[in-house]
């Protein structure tokens, strides 16, 4: 069995609403911007698994809560990569030297467990994040335009103190560069980002991520903001980088036509919350949940005779800050009957590893069922 | 007589490295009530050739040579008064980005009824009146004309352009990169919409995106545009099941095909030549795959293949006859 890499649980993050002065004498409850509310997924070792949704849904923020760049304010988020080893290790022998747990209880954990994100002071965060990377959706803002492509990618190196001398960081941003495809390095690396074109600013993103060498990337639309014709070049390079690397993906789209192509398992985003999830192929071939058909029905195709019936959802998406009760797609859903107005729907496997949640499939309660384990 | 026909039309802008020739030579010809799209990778010079045609290139951008002629007259040559009466009331335009075409601080149903005083000449009400039928047309509540763009989604903004380009009945409208920032479901339902409108209003449409599923869905003949020239023109339909060009044909691979097996689609490997020094031969020569010698030194012409599809390639036989 292939290892988990990542497992997140019931992963929530909430926004505080501000409110008025007059609204604050009215009414003394704290309102939420409910962005992501309760996602469950893992990540295996080498794996591509991709979110996606409509803007709003709350993929990013789900992305970012993994790294801690946005705070998660429930749930777990647990590492199990090689980088966490040492880290974990620092921090049980902190527990056992407290007594907080014992030596045989440490040594359990630290062969069973995962590390515990959420737990990390900063310090130890910001060590993690060595191994745990991002890559940001657009390449023309996400650069510094007055810093070389060196610098850009030394920095990293630079703010973790690795590399001893100028030198040692200079092999290692050649290195970097070669990996990320922008060849050959040394006639790159001093130009400025608005010297290069677009998917070379992408790869100079990509490079920055390699630098620190790290074992799971989340990639938050890497290729939204290319040209098609060299999007498939930035995919396959991440494909290249798992195989030669071992680096595992979450990889963040609205693009379901790039997310087909690219990934082993996808969830479907929907007003913060997966409603269905599994192997790709199955979940673009067979869908189940509404939504998810609804999503590629509307994939626009250039064969005229694909273009089968479109399932246009009226309307845009709710208001995270006003989620609907019952199933939160039912005022846009085609198919809704009455429970789905009350009763939020549990999660059901509907055939090894593909899951959904929807009042019209039946099956065996999916675990991690993301309702009840709130209860 | 057709609608609008662009013959030969040439573009350059002036920059501190030289001229730079964004389009370079293109024709085409659209009738009364036909949706044409545009096609191409960004800088292939496909949203100048339609500013050219509106004449709302920026300061350092001219109109090197080649005649537009729409209803009648040369665009090229119209300026001043006559331009402006012609722009908007006869030719509109929705722009990338609807987010910032909008003015922030007019209420939209100001900025919809504006066009339609200064061309129309009657009084507000008037005005007013044709803005809430512009909106229920669009398919927003017409109770919304009173509220700022900030507190329409990016959808409905979206609409808001379509309602403004619509204001004054133009013969022709130009769509650059209309859903190109919007969710799939809401560029379906722009889609769904441009569409409907087109067939409605008998509306002349000119659709530029580098999306060719987009075009395909809303145009009847598309046009691809590489290098500041039009590769290969032909209907949507030919254009997919027979491309010709070799660029074309490695647009359509580069496509994720979500109807077909999960493969990797081929991507077009290098970039764009530089415009202020473009090749001497065809332009796409560096990239293509099928380049041989004659290709870096003659540059081939946009000829009809078969009947009603155009294409430039060397490798490409002309139709005989």
């Amino acid at each position: 069995m292939v290892k988990d890499i990542l497992v997140v649980k019931d992963l929530q993050v909430w926004f505080p609403m501000r409110t008025g002065f007059i609204q604050s004498l009215v009414s003394k409850e704290q309102r939420w911007v409910k962005a992501v509310d309760g996602v469950s997924f893992n990540i295996k070792d080498r794996e591509i698994f991709c979110l996606v949704g409509e803007s709003g849904c709350g993929k990013t923020t789900t992305g970012k809560a993994i790294l801690r760049l946005v705070e998660p304010t429930g749930g777990k988020v647990k590492y199990y990569g090689e980088g966490k080893n040492t880290l974990m290790k620092e921090m049980l022998e902190d527990a056992v030297s407290k007594g907080k747990v014992t030596k045989e209880q440490a040594a359990k954990m630290m062969a069973e467990g995962g590390l515990d994100v959420r737990a990390l002071q900063k310090g130890r965060m910001k060590r993690l994040r060595q191994k745990m990377q991002i890559i940001f959706q657009d390449p023309y803002e996400s650069l510094n335009p007055k810093q070389s492509i060196y610098d850009i990618i030394a920095e990293p190196l630079v703010v973790n103190g690795i590399g001893a001398n100028e030198a040692e960081r200079e092999k290692r941003v050649v290195k970097a560069l070669d990996d990320a495809g922008l060849r050959p390095p040394k006639d790159f690396m001093w130009r400025y980002p608005h010297e290069v074109s677009g998917g070379q600013r992408q790869r100079v993103g990509i490079a920055g991520a390699l630098v620190l060498q790290p074992e799971f990337l989340v990639a938050d639309e890497p290729v939204s903001m290319l040209d098609v014709s060299i999007r498939s070049e930035i995919l396959k390079l991440m494909l290249d980088l798992r195989e030669q690397k071992g680096l595992a993906f979450l990889f963040i789209t609205h693009d379901l036509g790039v997310a087909y192509v690219f990934s082993d398992r996808i969830g479907i985003m929907y007003l913060g919350k997966i409603v269905e999830l599994g192997p790709t192929e199955e979940v673009v071939k067979q869908p189940k949940h509404p939504y998810t058909k609804a999503l590629i029905s509307v994939v626009p195709t250039p064969d005229p005779e694909m273009r089968r019936d479109k399932i246009i959802l009226k309307g845009e998406r709710p208001d995270p800050a006003n989620i609907p009760p019952g199933c939160r797609f039912h005022p846009r859903c085609p198919f809704v009957m009455d429970i789905c107005r009350k009763e939020a729907p549990k999660a059901v496997f509907v055939s090894e590893g593909h899951w959904v949640s929807c009042h019209l499939e039946t099956g065996t309660p999916a675990e991690p069922p993301p309702e009840e384990k709130k209860a | 007589m057709a609608l609008l026909e662009v013959q030969g039309l040439r573009t350059y802008f002036k920059t501190q490295e030289g001229t730079l020739k964004a389009v370079d030579g293109i024709d085409f010809m659209l009738e009364k009530g036909q949706a044409m799209g545009l096609a191409g990778e960004s800088g292939c010079g496909k949203t100048t050739a339609a500013l050219s045609i509106m004449k709302l290139l920026p300061a350092n951008g001219y109109i090197a040579g080649g005649r537009i002629n729409f209803m009648g007259q040369d665009m090229a040559k119209v300026t001043g008064d006559k331009l402006r009466a012609i722009r908007w009331r006869d030719i509109s335009i929705i722009f990338q980005g609807a987010m910032n075409a909008l003015n922030p601080v007019k209420r939209v149903g100001e900025q919809i009824t504006e066009p339609i005083i200064l061309h129309e000449k009657v009084d507000e009400a008037v005005a007013m009146k044709r803005a809430k039928e512009l909106f229920e047309m669009v398919g927003i509540n017409p109770n919304r004309i009173r509220e700022y763009p900030h507190e329409f989604s990016g959808g409905m903004r979206q609409r808001v352009m379509i309602a403004m380009a619509l204001a004054c009945k133009p013969r022709l409208v130009i769509a650059d990169e209309p859903t190109t920032a919007l969710d799939v479901m809401i560029q379906a339902q722009i889609i769904s919409l441009l569409k409907n409108l087109q067939k409605e209003l008998d509306l002349a449409m000119i659709v530029i995106s580098h999306d060719l599923s987009v075009l395909a869905e809303t145009c009847e003949q598309l046009s691809i545009m590489y290098a500041g020239k039009i590769v290969e023109r032909a209907s949507s339909a030919e254009v997919f099941e027979d491309p010709q060009q070799p660029y074309t044909k490695g647009l359509i691979a580069a496509f994720p095909n979500i109807h077909g097996k999960k493969i990797m689609p081929a991507s077009i490997a290098g970039n764009p030549p530089n415009l202020i020094r473009a090749p001497l031969g065809c332009r796409f020569a560096e990239r293509c795959f099928m380049a041989k010698e004659v290709c870096l030194k003659e540059e081939p012409k946009l000829v009809e293949v078969k009947p009603g599809h155009w294409a430039a390639c060397h490798f490409v036989p002309p139709l005989r006859g």
